[in-house]
C-alpha cells in the first residue's frame, strides 16, 4: 500500500470509528466492540507506517489552502514514534474505558466514545504533519474536541474545570502559537518541516528569543510555568480520558510539537549557537521543581498524578531548549517512557476509584492488601516515572543528564536529581500506605477487591512495557539515530 | 494582465450586468399584482435563483482579470449610466445573490412564525427591491446611480425592519432610529457627490478618477470624500456611527436579520472601497491620512469594544449584532492598512463573514422558531434536543472565532499577515485579542447548549429549515478548506484596485 494512503488511513479510521460509535450508541457491546476493533486497526496502519518508512522526508499535499499554506503529511522518527504510542495505549485505554464507564456508571457513553475516537484521530493527524500549519488545524481540533471529555460530567465543577481547560489551550495558541506561526510564515515564506530548520538566519538574536517564547508558552499542551492550570483543571474528567489524553495524547502533542518545532523550524544547531533558549532552560527547570512541590501538597491522588506530568511534561521541553542532539534523543524517550509511566498511575487511580469510590490518597490505607495487582502496577509506573533502573523511564533521564552536560549547563543536572527526590517523596507514599499502614476502618476494607480484569488488566500491562522499555529502548534510540533524527 | 473590456454586441454575456439587477426590480411589482403568498415565494425564489446563476456567469467571465461593462441605453459615458462589473463587484454579487437565494429558502418555513400572511406578498415585494438596491449599488460605476440604489435598498430596509414589530413593537423604534441614522448617511453621501461633480462636472467613476488627478490637492474634492466617508461609515456602522445597527438586527424578523447582517454594511464598505480606489486617488495624501488617523483607531476599537460588549449580552441577536460590528471593525482595518494584502483580506472576509454570520443569526432563528424568544437561558440543553441546528451553530461560531479549517481562520490569517507587512504588530495583537473574546462569547453558548440540563423539550426544526442553515454552515467550512473562490478573486479584484 502506497504509505501517503497508509497516512490517510491512520487519520481517517479513527475517525471513522467515532462515526461508528454514533451509529451503534443504542447497542453497547457492538460499539464496544467495533471501537476497539477500530483501535487495532489504527495501531495496525501506524506499525505499517513504521515498517514502510525508508527515510524520505516527502510530502504529502492533501489540499492548498493558499498558496504557500497546505494540508500536508510527512513521514519522521518522532512522528512514527508519536503515532505508535498514542495508537497503541488507545487499545489499551478502550479496554480499560470500557470497564471504567461501566464500573463508574458513567452517562452518555456514547458520546464519550464518539470523542473519544475522534481525538485519537485528530492525534495521528498532529503526528504525521508535514507542516506548521496543519500541526496547528489539528493541534487547534484536539483542543475542541477534547473540550465534551472534560466537561463530561456535566457538572457546575466539571464546567468550571473546562473552562478554564478551554481558555488557556485556546488562549496560548490563538494568543501566541499562531501569532508564532503567521511570524514565521512572513519571514520565511515557507512553513514546511524541514530536518534542519528553516529559519536560516532570517531572525535576530533578539527575535529568535521572542519567536522561541510564542512557541514555548503559545503551545500551551506542553503545560509549561504559567500556563500549566488547564491541567490540574483537566482532571475532572472520567479517569480514562486523564489517562490517555492528560498522560499520553493531548500533553504528549504539546511537547511533540515544541520537540517537532525545535527540529524542524528552528534546528537544534542553529538553537544551540544562538543561545535563544537559555532562558526556557531556567524556566523548564523552574516548572520542573515548582510543580514537583505543588504535588506535594495534593491530597487528591489525581491532582498530584497532574502535577506530576506537569513537571515530566518541562523535562521535554528542557530538552528543547537545550538544543543538541542527545536532548532531543532524551526528550523523545521521555515522551515514550513518561506515557507509559503515567497512564499506569492513572489506570490505577481510576481502578480505585471503581472499586473503592477513593479519591484522595490519606483514605487509601491498606488499601494495597486487597488490590495488590493494582497497587505494585502503581509501583512499577511510579519507579519508571522517578527514573530508577529497571525502568524505562531511567533511561530518558540519562540521557537528559549527557545532554545537560553536553550543553554545559551543570546545574541542570541537580535540578534533575533533585526532582527525582521530590519524585519519590509524593509518588511511593501511596504504595507505602497502601501495604504497610492498616487502613482507617477494619470492616470496610473487606468489602472491596479488585474490580474487574478490564479495569486492572491494562494498567498492568503497561506497567510491564514500562519494564520492558529498560531493556529495549536501545531500539528507539537506534531507529532515530538511523533515522538521521539524532546522531 | 489582460484587461479587456467588453461591449456592444447581442450576446447574452454582455447583458449579464443589467440582467443582475434588473431581474429582482421586475419581479417586485409582479408580486403585488398577483397578491398570493406562495406564488410570491416561489417568484422571489426563482428571481433569487437568476441573480445567483448570473452572479456564477458573471465571476466566471470576470475570473480572468477582465472588465464587463455596459451602457444603460446605449448612451456612451460619461453622459449615460455605465454598468461595471469586475472582480471586486463580482464577488460582492456572488455573496448578496447566493445569501438571499438561501435566505429565502428559510424563509419559506420561517416567515409565518414573525409575520402576518396577508403581509408576505409585501414583504417578498420588498425584500426583492432590497436585494434589488443592493446589486444596483454594487453593479454600477455611476456615482449618483449608487445614491439611487442605496435609497432602494434602504427604504425597502426599514420597512423590513419594521415587520418585527409583529412580534415586539421595539422594532418599530428600532427602525425609526435607523431611518434617521440612515437618511442623515445618505444626506452626506449625496451632498459628498455633489461636491465631487461641482469639481469634476462627471459622475460616471472612471471619468472622475481622471479629473481628480489632475486637480491634486483640491479642497472641494477633499471635502467631497470626507463626506462620503462619514456617510457610508455610517450604513456600514463604523464605530461611532454604529448606534443603529444592533437594535436593527435585533428587533428585525430573523429573515431580515440574516440577510442584512451577511449584506449590507458589506455593501457599503464595498463603496467606500471602490470610492477610495476607483474614483479617488488611493496615492494621494489626505487620503492615506485620513484612512491612518481616523479609519484605523476606530476600526480597532470597534473590533475590541464591540467584542467585549458581545460578551455581556444576554439577548443573542444583540450579542451577534455586536459581534457583527467587531468583526466590521476586521473588514475596516483591512481596508485601513491601505496595502494589497489588507484590502484583500478586507475582502475575504466579507464573503467568508457573510457566510458565517448568516449561518450564526438562522441557526438561532431556528432556536427561535421553537422558544419564541432569543435569550441565552432558553437554549438550555437544546444541543440534546435539536441536535443539528445546534451543531450548524457551533459550525458557525468556531469560524467567527477563526479556528483554522474554517472560512474564519482564512481571513484573519490574511489580515494578520497584511498588518504583519506593514510593520503593525500591536494592530495584530488586538486582533488576536479580539478573536479571543469571540472565544469568550461563542463558547458561553456553546456550553449552555450541550452542557445545561434543559428545562423543556423540542423537536428539531423541519428539514426545510436545516437545509439553508446547513448550506451555509458547509460553506464556512468549505471556504475554510478552498479558497480560490474568494482569496483567487480577492487578489485579482486588488491588482484591479491597485492599478
Amino acid at each position: 500500500m502506497p504509505i501517503e494512503f497508509l497516512i490517510f488511513l491512520t487519520v481517517f479510521s479513527p475517525a471513522l470509528v467515532g462515526g461508528l460509535n454514533l451509529i451503534f450508541s443504542k447497542k453497547p457491546n457492538v460499539r464496544d466492540t467495533v471501537t476497539l476493533l477500530g483501535a487495532l486497526i489504527t495501531f495496525y496502519f501506524s506499525v505499517n507506517i513504521f515498517l514502510g518508512f525508508d527515510g524520505q522526508a516527502t510530502q504529502y499535499k492533501l489540499a492548498t489552502i493558499m498558496p504557500g499554506i497546505d494540508i500536508s503529511f510527512h513521514i519522521e522518527p518522532l512522528g512514527i514514534i508519536f503515532s505508535l504510542l498514542a495508537s497503541g495505549l488507545w487499545i489499551l485505554t478502550h479496554i480499560y474505558a470500557i470497564g471504567y464507564m461501566r464500573g463508574a456508571k458513567e452517562k452518555n457513553h456514547s458520546r464519550f466514545f464518539f470523542f473519544f475516537s475522534v481525538s485519537i484521530a485528530s492525534v495521528m493527524g498532529i503526528s504525521f504533519s508535514g507542516n506548521l500549519f496543519t500541526l496547528f488545524l489539528f493541534y487547534e481540533v484536539l483542543t475542541l474536541i477534547t473540550f465534551p471529555l472534560v466537561s463530561h460530567k456535566g457538572s457546575t465543577e466539571a464546567l468550571r474545570g473546562a473552562r478554564v481547560y478551554l481558555s488557556i489551550l485556546l488562549g496560548t495558541s490563538i494568543g501566541l502559537q499562531l501569532l508564532g506561526i503567521i511570524w514565521v510564515y512572513f519571514s520565511v515564506g515557507t512553513l514546511d518541516f524541514v530536518k534542519g530548520g528553516i529559519l536560516n538566519g532570517s531572525f535576530g538574536s533578539f527575535e529568535l528569543i521572542l519567536l522561541v517564547g510564542l512557541f514555548a508558552f503559545g503551545i500551551g499542551k506542553a503545560a509549561l510555568f504559567p500556563f500549566h492550570r488547564w491541567l490540574p483543571a483537566a482532571m475532572v474528567a472520567p479517569t480514562p480520558v486523564s489517562a490517555l489524553l492528560h498522560a499520553v495524547a493531548v500533553v504528549k502533542a504539546g511537547v511533540f510539537t515544541v520537540l517537532k518545532v525545535g527540529v524542524y523550524i528552528f534546528g537544534v544547531d542553529s538553537l544551540s549557537v544562538s543561545g535563544a533558549t537559555d532562558w526556557l532552560t531556567w524556566l523548564a527547570c523552574f516548572s520542573i521543581l515548582f510543580a514537583s512541590l505543588i504535588a506535594m501538597t495534593k491530597d487528591n491522588l489525581k491532582a498530584r498524578l497532574a502535577y506530576s506530568t506537569i513537571s515530566q511534561l518541562a523535562y521535554v521541553v528542557l530538552a528543547f531548549s537545550l538544543a543538541n542532539s542527545l536532548g532531543v534523543l532524551g526528550g523523545a524517550l521521555q515522551i515514550v517512557t513518561h506515557a507509559f509511566g503515567k497512564i499506569t498511575l492513572f489506570m490505577c487511580a481510576g481502578s480505585i476509584y471503581v472499586a473503592t469510590k477513593k479519591t484522595n490518597i490519606s483514605d487509601m490505607r491498606g488499601l494495597g492488601r486487597v488490590m495488590p495487582i493494582t497497587f505494585l502496577s502503581f509501583l512499577i509506573g511510579a519507579i519508571s516515572i522517578i527514573g530508577l533502573p529497571p525502568m524505562g523511564g531511567s533511561w530518558a533521564k540519562w540521557f537528559l543528564l549527557l545532554s545537560s552536560l553536553e550543553a554545559d549547563k551543570q546545574f541542570v543536572v541537580l535540578v534533575l536529581l533533585i526532582s527525582s527526590l521530590l519524585n519519590i517523596s509524593y509518588l511511593l507514599p501511596l504504595v507505602a500506605k497502601g501495604f504497610y499502614l492498616n487502613p482507617i476502618d477494619q470492616t470496610e476494607i473487606k468489602s472491596f477487591k479488585e474490580p474487574s480484569a478490564l479495569v486492572w488488566l491494562p494498567p498492568a500491562i503497561t506497567a510491564g512495557i514500562s519494564f520492558l522499555l529498560f531493556f529495549y529502548v536501545g531500539y528507539i534510540r537506534d531507529f532515530m539515530i538511523n533515522f538521521g533524527l539524532v546522531s | 494582465m489582460a484587461s479587456e473590456i467588453k461591449q456592444g454586441t447581442l450576446e447574452l454575456v454582455n447583458h449579464l450586468p443589467i440582467l443582475q439587477v434588473i431581474t429582482p426590480m421586475l419581479i417586485a411589482p409582479i408580486l403585488v399584482v398577483l397578491n398570493n403568498k406562495t406564488l410570491s415565494w416561489l417568484l422571489s425564489f426563482l428571481g433569487a435563483l437568476a441573480c445567483l446563476a448570473i452572479s456564477i456567469l458573471l465571476i466566471q467571465a470576470v475570473s480572468d482579470g477582465s472588465i464587463l461593462t455596459y451602457y444603460l441605453g446605449g448612451w456612451v459615458p460619461p453622459i449615460g449610466i455605465e454598468y461595471r462589473i469586475d472582480a471586486a463587484n463580482a464577488i460582492l454579487l456572488f455573496l448578496i445573490s447566493i445569501i438571499s437565494a438561501i435566505v429565502l429558502i428559510f424563509s419559506y418555513s420561517s416567515l409565518h412564525a414573525e409575520i402576518p400572511e396577508e403581509k408576505h406578498t409585501l414583504f417578498y415585494s420588498c425584500f426583492l427591491l432590497c436585494l434589488t438596491g443592493l446589486l444596483g449599488v454594487v453593479a454600477t460605476a455611476d456615482i449618483f446611480n449608487v445614491f439611487v440604489f442605496l435609497e432602494i435598498s434602504s427604504l425597502s430596509t426599514y420597512v423590513l425592519v419594521a415587520q418585527g414589530a409583529y412580534l415586539d413593537r421595539r422594532a418599530l423604534s428600532a427602525s425609526f432610529n435607523y431611518l434617521i441614522m440612515g437618511t442623515i448617511g445618505a444626506t452626506f453621501f449625496v451632498i459628498g457627490i455633489g461636491y465631487i461633480y461641482m469639481a469634476t462636472g462627471s459622475l460616471n467613476m472612471m471619468d472622475i478618477a481622471e479629473r481628480v488627478n489632475q486637480l491634486s490637492d483640491n479642497r472641494t474634492i477633499q471635502a467631497g470624500f470626507a463626506f462620503i466617508v462619514v456617510g457610508m461609515g455610517l450604513k456600514l456602522a463604523m464605530v461611532p456611527l454604529h448606534v443603529w445597527l444592533p437594535n436593527a438586527y435585533t428587533f428585525a424578523p430573523t429573515v431580515v436579520t440574516c440577510f442584512l447582517a451577511a449584506t449590507a454594511t458589506k455593501v457599503a464598505l464595498y463603496v467606500l472601497i471602490r470610492f477610495v480606489f476607483s474614483v479617488f486617488n488611493y496615492e494621494d495624501n489626505f487620503v492615506n491620512e485620513l484612512f491612518f488617523l481616523l479609519l484605523m483607531p476606530l476600526a480597532v476599537i470597534a473590533m475590541i469594544a464591540a467584542s467585549v460588549i458581545a460578551i455581556f449580552k444576554q439577548n443573542l441577536k444583540k450579542l451577534l449584532a455586536y459581534s457583527s460590528l467587531a468583526q466590521i471593525g476586521y473588514m475596516l482595518l483591512g481596508l485601513s492598512l491601505m496595502n494589497q494584502k489588507g484590502l484583500a483580506s478586507s475582502l475575504v472576509h466579507m464573503v467568508n463573514h457573510g457566510f458565517t454570520k448568516a449561518a450564526l443569526f438562522m441557526s438561532l432563528g431556528a432556536f427561535m422558531l421553537k422558544t419564541k424568544n432569543a435569550y441565552i437561558k432558553s437554549l438550555r440543553g437544546l444541543g440534546k434536543s435539536m441536535p443539528f441546528t445546534s451543531a450548524a451553530f457551533v459550525i458557525g461560531g468556531l469560524s467567527l472565532i477563526g479556528v483554522p479549517g474554517t472560512a474564519g481562520f482564512i481571513s484573519k490569517w490574511l489580515l494578520l499577515e497584511a498588518a504583519l507587512e506593514t510593520g503593525y504588530w500591536l494592530v495584530a495583537i488586538l486582533i488576536i485579542a479580539s478573536s479571543l473574546f469571540a472565544v469568550i462569547y461563542i463558547w458561553k453558548i456553546i456550553e449552555v447548549l450541550y452542557f445545561s440540563e434543559s428545562s423543556e423539550s423540542y423537536n428539531e426544526v423541519s428539514v426545510l429549515t436545516l437545509m439553508p442553515m446547513w448550506i451555509l454552515a458547509l460553506f464556512c467550512i468549505f471556504l475554510g478548506i478552498n479558497t480560490s473562490l474568494t482569496v483567487d478573486v480577492a487578489n485579482m479584484a486588488t491588482e484591479i484596485l491597485f492599478k
